[in-house]
């Protein structure tokens, strides 16, 4: 039998006929809210014609007729009380003494705190995360074993070799880019000759680096923070720490040290590319033979010029290295820390590299490198 | 008797693996119907078929009369509707408060105010015998008996005419399985539900259970559980006489020590 419920608020009356399912709630809860509202003194609930009862309705029915008498109206109910709400009054005696938890006035002023706590407490975790890792390493030093190589060619691979090709592209096309600028900013000057010098020491000095790095931020800080996270959702970590093995030693440094390793390799791969499109895009647009680019090349580029790019990389790795993982362990419970603990993996990473990046400017600049 | 759900010769196969092998056996209105076998038996794949989540190489599913093996999507749907779930991990949502777990199936279903929400996730709460203050929580903030606790207010959210509860006890220590078997005996006799479920605990089988099917060589073996015990397939007598059986006696039913 379907549901119908008739009202007539003014009088305080209401009608309920048939069987009331759950899909019958919004209807229900519609005509109880005009009942209240019309805030008759006497009540009148009539249930003669109605059916069964699920549980949902019936309760929303109990608690509104409750709110009507607490309200000080005067509520009888004509027929059959549904058959749940002996239920309910045996819950209430089961449950007696329990009670929400209610926000104080100063809550906001309570979630300022915790937040500044929180982040306070997260640089302070980063810190000591750093320097574990520094002290694992330096102790790690002594023995082969405990270096745990396998695990670091693994992810010199992954890492690594897996992303030459896009390190490639990416670097070809940023040069091919800021050298089609360089030649027509050039080009009135009569200065074409200087694209050259523009794209060697861009290339060599900060696009190559600070592209791979955060090519590789993206790539693999990201997959460190995931892959660890995952192990932590699942007491994969504990697992590692009860088995009496440094999860540090097992699982932070390899990846710390892989990136070490992988980043100057693949900063080389993306200086190559990155030279052969400034070639390739001069030798199209200028007519500069190949030859005469790479003389050039030696009279634009110091000694020192490919180093001061390439010193950056191990760096640079690290940093990505440690805020992946350091993000990755930090997740805790839920699926959605896991997620944002990755997202903060990659834009801290990107963030730190790139204000590395500054400092090495600064400092290079001063020493005069 | 009413019969909820019936299965009809049901047969699952795996390339050459024939897991069922013509399985039928009706549930009636009300009971609380237990499903046991050993690993790999095919009580999942048989519960999954159940759910109409897996179709059968053969055979049919009736709930309440109708195939849901031959049913359109939508149609599923609305039957799927008449079900409750519990899953072994409890599968909360892990990024959503226990409040926001128990509101998505009914959010889903229908508009209403906030305040609406707020009353049913309360009669949930009350209903699996949690505090109200577990509402605000997070699952992974909650024990092993409250997540479980938690999933099956999270199953009875829409008043399902069918609970299926997937190892419902498992994990749990055995105050709190004992506690969780009499919330589902006394759901039962409270709201009447009729309760499907799959476990490997002896002793929910014997508090709970009415009917016992026993998945063995393919097939099903159903009996009440005070005759299931006595059942001659060696694979049965193993299961309820074997050292961790603690089974006295024929046709008792009861167990003794523990």
């Amino acid at each position: 039998m379907t549901f119908v419920a008739e009202s007539e608020p003014a009088a305080g009356r209401l009608r309920l006929a048939g069987d009331c399912r759950m899909a019958d709630v919004p209807v229900l809860v519609r005509e109880l809210e005009n009942l209240r509202t019309a805030a008759a003194p006497r009540v009148t609930l009539d249930l003669e014609r109605a059916g069964e009862f699920d549980v949902g309705p019936a309760w929303l029915l109990h608690e509104s007729l409750e709110d009507l008498g607490a309200a000080g109206m005067t509520v009888t109910v004509a027929g059959p009380p549904p058959a749940h709400f002996a239920y309910f009054d045996a819950l209430e005696r089961r449950e007696a003494g329990a009670s929400a938890v209610e926000e104080g006035k100063y809550g906001w002023l309570v979630r300022v705190g915790r937040t500044v706590e929180l982040r306070a407490r997260s640089w302070f975790e980063a810190l000591g995360f750093g320097g574990r890792a520094l002290v694992t390493a330096g102790t790690a030093w002594t023995s082969l074993k405990r270096l745990r190589l396998p695990s670091v060619v693994r992810h010199v691979y992954e890492t690594g070799v897996q992303a030459i090709p896009v390190v490639a592209v990416i670097a070809f096309l940023i040069s091919v880019i800021s050298a089609y600028i360089g030649a027509q900013q050039l080009q009135p000057f009569g200065a074409e000759i200087f694209t050259v010098d523009l794209v060697a020491i861009g290339v060599l000095r900060e696009l190559g680096v600070l592209l791979t790095a955060i090519m590789v931020a993206g790539r693999t800080g990201s997959a460190y923070a995931a892959e660890l996270g995952v192990m932590k959702l699942n007491d994969e970590v504990d697992a590692l720490e009860s088995l009496g093995l440094d999860p540090f030693e097992v699982l932070v440094l390899p990846r710390v040290l892989a990136l070490v390793i992988a980043l100057p390799l693949l900063t080389i791969v993306a200086d190559a590319t990155g030279l052969a499109g400034g070639a390739l895009l001069t030798s199209l647009l200028l007519d500069l033979p190949w030859a005469q680019f790479l003389a050039r090349l030696d009279v634009a580029v110091a000694d020192t010029t490919f180093w001061a790019g390439l010193v950056k990389a191990p760096v640079f790795g690290a940093l990505i290295g440690l805020t992946g993982t350091l993000r990755g362990l930090q997740v805790r419970e839920s699926s959605r820390e896991l997620g944002r603990l990755t997202t903060v993996a990659v834009v801290q990473s990107i963030f730190l590299v790139i204000f590395a990046d500054a400092l090495f400017a600064i400092f290079f600049l001063e020493i005069d490198f | 008797m009413d019969v909820v759900i019936s299965v009809r010769d049901v047969v699952n196969r795996f390339g050459t693996q024939v897991v069922h092998d013509g399985v039928s056996f009706d549930v009636h209105a009300g009971e609380i119907f237990g499903i046991v076998g050993g690993s790999g038996s095919g009580k999942s794949v048989l519960l999954k078929t159940m759910l109409g989540l897996r179709r059968p190489n053969a055979g049919s599913v009736l709930v309440e009369g109708r195939d849901i093996t031959r049913m359109e999507a939508a149609e599923l749907r609305d039957v799927k509707r008449r079900y409750g779930v519990t899953f072994q991990q409890g599968a909360l949502f892990s990024s959503l408060t226990v409040a926001e777990n128990l509101t998505l199936p009914v959010a889903e279903a229908m508009d209403l105010a906030e305040a609406t929400f707020a009353e049913l996730v309360e009669l949930r709460l009350r209903m699996v015998g949690l505090q109200l203050d577990t509402a605000a929580k997070y699952p992974a903030q909650l024990s092993g008996g409250m997540v479980k606790r938690v999933a099956l207010a999270r199953a009875l959210a829409l008043d399902p005419v069918l609970l299926f509860l997937d190892e419902p006890t498992a994990g749990l220590d055995p105050i709190a399985a004992t506690e969780f078997d009499d919330l589902v005996l006394y759901l039962r006799k409270s709201l009447r539900l009729t309760i499907v479920m799959v476990t490997h605990d002896l002793d929910t089988i014997a508090r709970t259970c009415d009917r016992v099917a026993v998945l063995v060589d393919g097939k099903v073996i159903v009996d009440t559980r005070t005759r299931i015990v006595d059942n001659e397939h060696p694979w049965i007598r193993e299961y309820f006489h074997g050292p961790r059986g603690r089974w006295e006696g024929p046709g008792r039913g009861g167990r003794v020590g523990a």
